[in-house]
């Protein structure tokens, strides 16, 4: 039997896909997919690297002061990885047919988001501890199960990222570790930056399930497979446990466990201020940003110089 | 394709001797010495690879998932080519 998707009708496609997707079965990139599907993915991939790209700023700013060669190396390579997931990101969303001059200009110009969480500053070295046990606890809560997205490509590069992720959770616990074991003034370091990190890492999750109107659609096509809220009372539940170790306290006063529900409790998100820095007025989304597009102007003289280079060593190789 | 973009390049990595290449993933770069590079900081920070193989994806040419039916079909109904097809007491040992 020959099958030819030409002739078939867009509801007779849009069934074959969906079939597909309930059975489990991934979407590769010249498979025929719905439009929206595809523009869904270019939109929430493209976030996921520039989340990446841009997220590589804030845990910069601590390299050069780093307290040991240790933290250094640690903090470098930490780095470099979120450069790698952001590429890894790109080239996944470029299977999609969308080219990266593109994804670029519209992370530079504003026209793409990437992830709040980026847009508070790193005020203290402790904060290099918050951000690797909350927001990267946080991402990884998120893109576990992304793992099992139904675009092959997707899940193949989450697959890859999460695998690197866990040392980034690990290294940031014992930076905050070590704080809580160190002097009253280091003490009070490690809470006041769990105490500024905990409610954006909370938020990360995004707006509650019954303010998120595409959940439903991107569960159907097994994009997503935990809605907001479930996975951000799994993040709570197991945070609330981990700051015993630490002996610091989460700035909720509404934490408390539910006998009942088997799960914490915890206090109102202020909806306020997350949609406040989406909307471009945190305290560094002008800042990072500068930061981006002057990072890719002045870079381009080594585009340009390497594309020579390239063609010089062709011309080379035919005179030879 | 925009006056800077490069090329894009498919990567595929040997993790030790005595297996395959397998596909990593892609990247851009402006030559092929480039994209050797790029991947070895991209894809092997970890120790994933002792080999790399890159190709130009415009080079690589690819069966169409929309055939897939008929281009397969051929090998659906000779399950004689499978060990288990053939019928044979279980007294029979070594086979």
């Amino acid at each position: 039997m020959r099958v030819n998707i030409h002739h078939m009708s867009v509801q007779d496609l849009e069934k074959i896909f969906q079939d597909k997707i309930d059975a489990d079965i991934r979407i590769e990139p010249k498979d025929w997919m719905p439009d929206a599907y595809r523009k869904t993915l270019i939109r929430q991939m493209s976030q996921h690297a520039h989340s990446e790209i841009v997220g590589m700023l804030p845990e910069a700013n601590w390299i050069t002061r780093a307290p040991t060669l240790r933290r250094k190396a640690t903090l470098i390579a930490k780095v470099q990885d979120e450069a790698g997931h952001g590429l890894y990101l790109y080239a996944a969303t470029e299977t999609l047919g969308a080219g990266r001059e593109e994804l670029l200009e519209q992370l530079h110009t504003g026209k793409a988001k990437y992830s709040s969480i980026f847009n508070y500053p790193t005020l203290t070295w402790a904060d290099m501890g918050a951000i690797g046990w909350l927001v990267d606890g946080a991402a990884i809560m998120n893109q576990v199960p992304l793992c099992r997205a139904s675009y092959g490509p997707y899940a193949r590069a989450m697959v890859r990222i999460c695998k690197e992720e866990s040392f980034h959770q690990r290294q940031g616990f014992e930076i905050l570790l070590t704080l809580s074991k160190g002097s009253a003034g280091q003490r009070r370091m490690c809470q006041d930056a769990i105490d500024r990190w905990w409610w954006p890492s909370v938020m990360m999750f995004g707006p509650n399930d019954d303010a998120s109107p595409h959940t439903a659609q991107s569960m159907q096509w097994k994009i997503k497979r935990f809605s907001n809220d479930e996975l951000r009372q799994r993040f709570v539940d197991i945070c609330a446990e981990q700051v015993k170790i630490l002996g610091m306290t989460i700035p909720d006063p509404d934490l408390k466990w539910n006998e009942q529900r088997q799960h914490y409790d915890f206090g109102a998100i202020d909806w306020d201020e997350f949609w406040n820095v989406v909307k471009g007025n945190g305290p560094c989304n002008k800042e990072r940003l500068a930061a981006r597009v002057r990072a890719h102007e002045e870079g381009a003289w080594v585009r340009e110089a390497a594309t020579a280079h390239a063609e010089k060593r062709e011309l080379k190789k035919d005179r030879a | 394709m925009a006056e800077n973009q490069w090329p894009l390049w498919e990567v595929f990595i040997r993790s030790k001797q005595g297996l395959d290449h397998k596909h990593a993933g892609s990247l851009h770069a402006a030559d092929a010495q480039m994209a050797i590079e790029n991947a070895r900081d991209v894809y092997t920070r970890r120790m994933e690879g002792v080999s790399i193989w890159v190709v130009e994806s415009k080079y690589v040419h690819a069966s169409s998932p929309d055939d897939a039916t008929s281009f397969y079909e051929p090998a659906n109904d000779k399950v004689y080519r499978h060990p288990t097809f053939y019928d044979l007491p279980d007294e029979l040992k070594h086979m």
